[in-house]
């Protein structure tokens, strides 16, 4: 089979714009969760979220010109322009531009999106009713549709190989790049940017959200504290815009061009839950089958894992994966380290399961484990090492991150450090 | 240039973010300005919004320059 690493890494979210920003931030065990001032929040429940910084491009700020040419920004959903940014800074890293007609064959693109294009959906509404159809905008479909995110990138960096979107909730960015690996180790092409991107901060989301009790309400004195996973005081998740992707690569075409190797995918495991269409099961029967189905993958025993980026939304939910886990891992539980870094991303939900590969990656890179912050009083009782508040080292060689979504879709990504 | 031109102008540069001494009466929104068929469908509707006309698909077809746009319009809002 081939073997399929990681050669490039890009990120918008709110820890900052650049790979190297967000990692600092997760290191510092910062918070990225603010009050939202840019739509009305005053009648909806849940007023915060995890907000990218925008600027003019330098301290880590997200400048949207960098992207994508104003005109057409114009045209789409944030989502699209995020996942443009994050591209941008991944093919960049990769340093693979393929220009030569072969080369562009091979190279594809596998991006998703959990919900798309909802804002712009929201206002198309409001001018079809109140103007009419003839006023509806000709790129109000373009700008909306999920794949247009891979058919964008796909445009700006020439890839004309596999063209493809993922739509399973939170689970999307986990199932794009684990099935670009797949494209990649079946030799259906030889680089793929893959990843997820949302822009969901909008009333209608927060609403829907809101209306199913998910979203965290008791926080909005207090952003900073309000994604708090396995904490007693956890409220519900906060929602996150962002994007996340990374260039997958078969091995031996990263090493003849000398690329940078971050780390090896050697893990991609996939089940269904068969039972609600939001809530997991009690026992978390279908995260343990998708951990399970991964490790058979990677040919590696529970035991070798020594990180877990855990789903964990600051929700009930969160306790159903740590009992997954330790079902699974059993006496290796107690030597197994597990946090939440949407404790400090809030929760991205289409880009969530991207955006945490490549914090899982940079910690195995590094040997660091991101710390699960505002964890003052667990309210689980576990052996495994949820890494509360701060960052510490650990040798890691395998880590495994973890993404369920509602329909009870789950994904779970296996990364080993680079060995050769 | 007439008060029709100018805003046709402006129209223009707002909405193919292009600079303003390429707007001249003999540019072509396609060959010229840069435009795909969907920004000249949607260069159309902001005629219509700004001028409050109705533009309709057959007379929207042979609309293809600037001074097309401005001839248009013109004749329509005297």
């Amino acid at each position: 089979m081939r073997r399929v690493v990681i050669t490039g890494l890009g990120m918008v979210t709110p820890l900052g714009c650049g790979v190297e920003q967000n990692w600092a931030a997760i290191k510092a065990g910062k918070s990225g969760i603010r009050r939202i001032e840019s739509i009305p929040v005053d009648d909806i429940a849940c007023q915060i979220a995890g907000i990218i910084p925008r600027g003019d491009g330098t301290n880590g700020t997200f400048n949207p010109d960098h992207a994508m040419d104003p005109k057409d920004q114009r045209k789409v959903d944030d989502f699209i322009i995020f996942s443009m940014e994050a591209a941008r800074q991944a093919v960049e890293d990769s340093g693979w531009q393929p220009t030569e007609y072969e080369d562009q064959a091979r190279s594809g693109v596998l991006v998703g999106s959990g919900i798309g294009g909802i804002n712009g959906i929201v206002e198309a509404g409001y001018t079809l009713r109140d103007k009419g159809p003839r006023r509806v905008s000709p790129f109000f479909i373009p700008g909306r549709l999920i794949n247009l995110t891979a058919g964008y990138i796909s445009i700006a960096h020439g890839y004309k190989g596999p063209n493809s979107s993922v739509v399973t909730a939170c689970s999307t960015g986990s199932h794009a790049i684990g099935d670009a690996a797949r494209l990649i180790a079946n030799d259906e092409a030889d680089v793929m940017i893959a990843g997820g991107a949302e822009s969901p901060i909008c009333r209608l989301s927060l609403a829907g959200f809101a209306s199913m009790k998910a979203l965290c309400f008791a926080f909005n004195d207090r952003p900073e504290q309000g994604s708090r996973p396995y904490d007693r005081d956890r409220d519900g998740f906060v929602m996150g815009e962002g994007a996340g992707i990374v260039v997958v690569e078969e091995l031996e075409h990263a090493k003849k061009r000398g690329a940078t190797i971050y780390g090896e995918i050697v893990g991609y495991g996939m089940s269904g839950d068969a039972y609600h269409i939001t809530a997991p099961s009690e026992d978390g029967d279908g995260a343990y089958r998708c951990m399970k189905a991964a490790l058979r993958h990677a040919k590696i025993s529970p035991d070798e894992i020594g990180y877990v980026n855990a789903h964990g939304t600051s929700t009930m939910a969160d306790g159903i994966e740590v009992g997954a886990v330790e079902r699974l891992f059993g006496d290796a539980a107690k030597n197994l380290a597990m946090s939440s870094t949407k404790s400090m991303t809030g929760h991205l939900l289409g880009a969530a399961g991207a955006i945490e590969a490549i914090y899982t990656t940079l910690a195995v890179r590094d040997s660091i484990l991101p710390p699960t912050i505002n964890l003052d009083n667990p309210n689980v009782e576990t052996p495994i090492d949820l890494v509360p508040h701060k960052a510490k080292e650990k040798k890691l060689r395998y880590a495994l991150s973890n993404s369920f979504g509602f329909g009870g879709t789950n994904a779970s990504l296996i990364v080993k450090a680079f060995e050769g | 240039m007439s008060e029709v031109a100018e805003k046709v102008k402006n129209i223009v540069i707002d909405h193919l973010g292009v600079d303003a001494d390429k707007v001249v009466l003999e540019a072509s929104f396609i060959e010229d300005l840069g435009a795909d068929s969907l920004d000249t469908v949607e260069l159309v509707m902001a005629f219509e919004e700004a001028f409050g006309v109705e533009i309709p698909d057959d007379a929207a077809e042979t609309i293809l320059t600037v001074g097309d746009a401005v001839k248009f319009l013109e004749k329509a809002t005297a």
